[in-house]
């Protein structure tokens, strides 16, 4: 058994403080992705779990015992790192042996656990190899090899798929999922990749700014964001905001547009509150285009200013309210620039957040 | 196509016109040693002719039976002692500045500490001070610790000297090496100490050798302070023994080029045992992954 958790950590270097007391529990066997703009924390956070920076306050526990002094090779994790690390000096073999060999293991019993993790990730071929001799994907494969191999209560991973190429990364996002699902143990990623986050993750940790913005699976982070951040981070291209006032049940925007607000949400708002009306993009489609369009919705003529063909779908730039927003157009159509649309708006699908404080009106 | 022609025969001049500057450059550069190899087995009367003798009539060993001390005609200069005298001060000193080049370099690439930039600078700054500029309070501290003509003396000058250098060039190497990769050995289960010896030492291996071999040349050649700080068999080293063989009215060129073959030796077969090491290290770029 091996949950993780952090209560109240902190991390300062001198007096700058990078991370701001989380608290956090990851369960046994739960795939955990930590993701954020870069110098949000989290790859610190990662890494005082590792062991590889002091902790300046707060306790982590590892299996429920309390791991704050313990040296990382006391703590039974592995971690991957985003230059993969691997020791340039030995061939591949001799890689994935070493921590065995260093912790006084036969022989024997390293070739066979060597072997196992080579079989597991296609690495057999490989196994007389030097890094210097691998391709960049093979190298990342070398780095996991490296951290099952020892059976850890715990696999890390820091950033592990930023040094490759878009195709690449796709292969070893899918590789790095079903070697979860083969060896069930306790994930910890950090990322900056949303995608990243929500294909991989059984629970997305969103952090900025040393805080953590919000935790939750991918799709109630990505269907009912509690801020501002959250709705622009996760989710591409990111939720559209549009600043409004609240008059009654209706959001009055910015050109005097009124906006009903959505049902769900009628409870959490007062009169003469200014809030920002969320809209993803694939809530606002053109009229036969779109992914439902059932439920309530406002139908508008808007122009369009850019379209950016996907093939089976089209990102439509327009301006709504006085802003530019995006918008998805569903089947293959050619759109051109100028060109008026009828688009329906998913307003049952909104969000509004506090224009005060960028947090969800419902987290108030 | 005659363009082509043309191309290539002025490519061939361009070829021709560098092996000769080449050659020049080569020409001066090595005939002054090779002139001392070749006098090394000349007699005397050959090496002083007027005009000079190109081409040696006669080659042999005489020159290095004299100065060993066999044959029918001898030198009174020990040379025996002197190259015991050169080689244990030169290794050691080479051992103990590497031994501090290692650990200082280390915490220099590795390590935050208090005026380290200000300790940097200094040890660089304490390079650029000639090295005979020191003799004298060198030499009045050492004859009060009687430490003159003694092995040990000179030790600690050497190391004194080398110790800048082998820092400075040991620390760029560990530069070189990403710190994820003791990181990594310490989540694989290593303490700090076996990351260090594990991973971080082989790969810094060349960078430690072409440290070596300058330290251990700077040694073996230095003349200067070794000749202020000598006296006797105790502890003359090879260069200083050279002056042995100018006498009031004579200086045996012969014997003297023997000698000198002798220094020249071990630093060449030093140089080309680590050569491989010395060009990685030199170039910086033995350790990318």
């Amino acid at each position: 058994m091996a949950e993780i958790t952090l209560e109240k950590v902190v991390k300062k270097y001198g007096a700058v403080g990078v991370v701001h007391g989380i608290d956090l529990s990851i369960a046994h066997q739960e795939f955990v992705v930590l993701v954020g703009p870069s110098g949000c924390g989290k790859s610190t956070t990662l890494r005082m779990i590792a062991g590889l920076e002091d902790i300046t306050g707060g306790l982590v526990k590892i299996g429920g015992q309390v791991v704050n002094d313990l040296p990382p090779r006391k703590r039974n994790i592995s971690m991957v790192f985003q230059n993969y690390a691997l020791y340039p000096h030995m061939n591949v073999r001799d890689n994935l042996g070493f921590g065995l060999k260093i912790a006084g293991q036969s022989a024997p019993e390293i070739a066979k656990r060597v072997a196992e993790a080579a079989d597991i990730l296609g690495l057999a071929p490989l196994l007389d190899r030097t890094p210097a001799e691998l391709s960049g994907g093979q190298r990342q494969r070398v780095a996991m090899g490296r951290a099952i191999v020892r059976n850890p209560d715990a696999f890390l991973f820091d950033e592990p798929l930023s040094n490759l190429d878009a195709k690449l990364r796709g292969q070893m996002r899918a590789e790095i999922k079903k070697l979860h699902q083969k060896v069930k143990t306790t994930v910890v990623y950090v990322t900056h990749d949303q995608v990243e986050a929500m294909t991989l993750a059984d629970r997305i940790v969103v952090m900025k700014d040393g805080h953590i913005e919000q935790v939750g699976t991918p799709m109630e982070v990505f269907n009912h964001p509690l801020s501002t951040f959250v709705a622009t981070f996760i989710g591409s291209p990111p939720m559209n905001l549009l600043p409004g006032l609240i008059e009654g049940s209706t959001v009055r925007l910015a050109d005097g547009t009124g906006v009903p607000v959505p049902d769900r949400l009628k409870q959490f708002v007062r009169d003469g509150m200014a809030v920002q009306l969320g809209i993803r993009p694939d809530d606002i489609s053109p009229v036969g285009h779109g992914l439902s369009q059932d439920g309530p919705g406002a139908e508008v003529a808007l122009t369009v200013d850019l379209a950016e063909p996907l093939g089976m779908e089209s990102l439509i730039y327009t301006r709504l309210a006085g802003q530019e927003v995006q918008a998805k157009l569903y089947g293959p159509r050619i759109v051109q620039p100028g060109e008026v649309l009828t688009f329906r708006l998913a307003l049952d699908r909104a969000h509004l957040f506090d224009a005060a404080t960028g947090k969800s009106v419902r987290a108030q | 196509m005659t363009v082509s022609v043309e191309s290539r025969a002025s490519k061939q001049a361009k070829k021709v016109a560098l092996w000769l500057a080449t050659f020049l450059l080569m020409l001066v550069m090595c005939v002054p040693g090779l002139w001392v190899v070749l006098s090394a087995f000349r007699p005397n009367r050959e090496i002083l002719a007027k005009p000079p003798v190109w081409v040696p009539e006669e080659l042999s060993l005489v020159n290095f039976g004299k100065i060993f001390g066999f044959g029918a005609e001898q030198v009174g200069i020990p040379v025996g002692s002197y190259f015991t005298n050169s080689l244990i001060i030169a290794l050691t000193s080479t051992v103990i500045a590497l031994i501090i080049g290692v650990a200082g370099g280390y915490s220099f690439a590795r390590y935050r500490f208090r005026f380290k930039g200000g300790i940097f600078l200094g040890l660089m700054l304490f390079r650029a001070v000639p090295g005979i500029a020191l003799s004298l309070p060198v030499f009045m501290m050492w004859s009060r610790l009687g430490l003159v003509d003694t092995k040990l003396g000179l030790i600690i000058v050497y190391v004194s000297l080398n110790v800048p250098f082998t820092i400075w060039l040991i620390d760029g190497f560990f530069r070189q090496i990403p710190q994820a990769l003791s990181e990594a050995a310490q989540v694989d289960g290593c303490t700090r100490w076996q990351a260090f010896w594990k991973i971080e030492f082989p790969l810094a291996k060349s960078g430690i050798a072409a440290a070596g071999v300058f330290a251990f040349l700077t040694s073996w050649n230095e003349f200067a302070l070794a000749s202020q700080l000598t006296r006797s068999t105790d502890s003359k080293t090879l260069p200083v023994g050279l002056l042995d063989f100018t006498a009031q009215f004579t200086i045996d060129w012969a014997g003297m080029c023997a000698m000198a073959v002798i220094i020249i030796i071990p630093a060449l077969i030093l140089t080309f045992i680590v050569q491989k090491h010395l060009i990685a290290g030199l170039t910086f770029g033995g350790v990318k992954g």
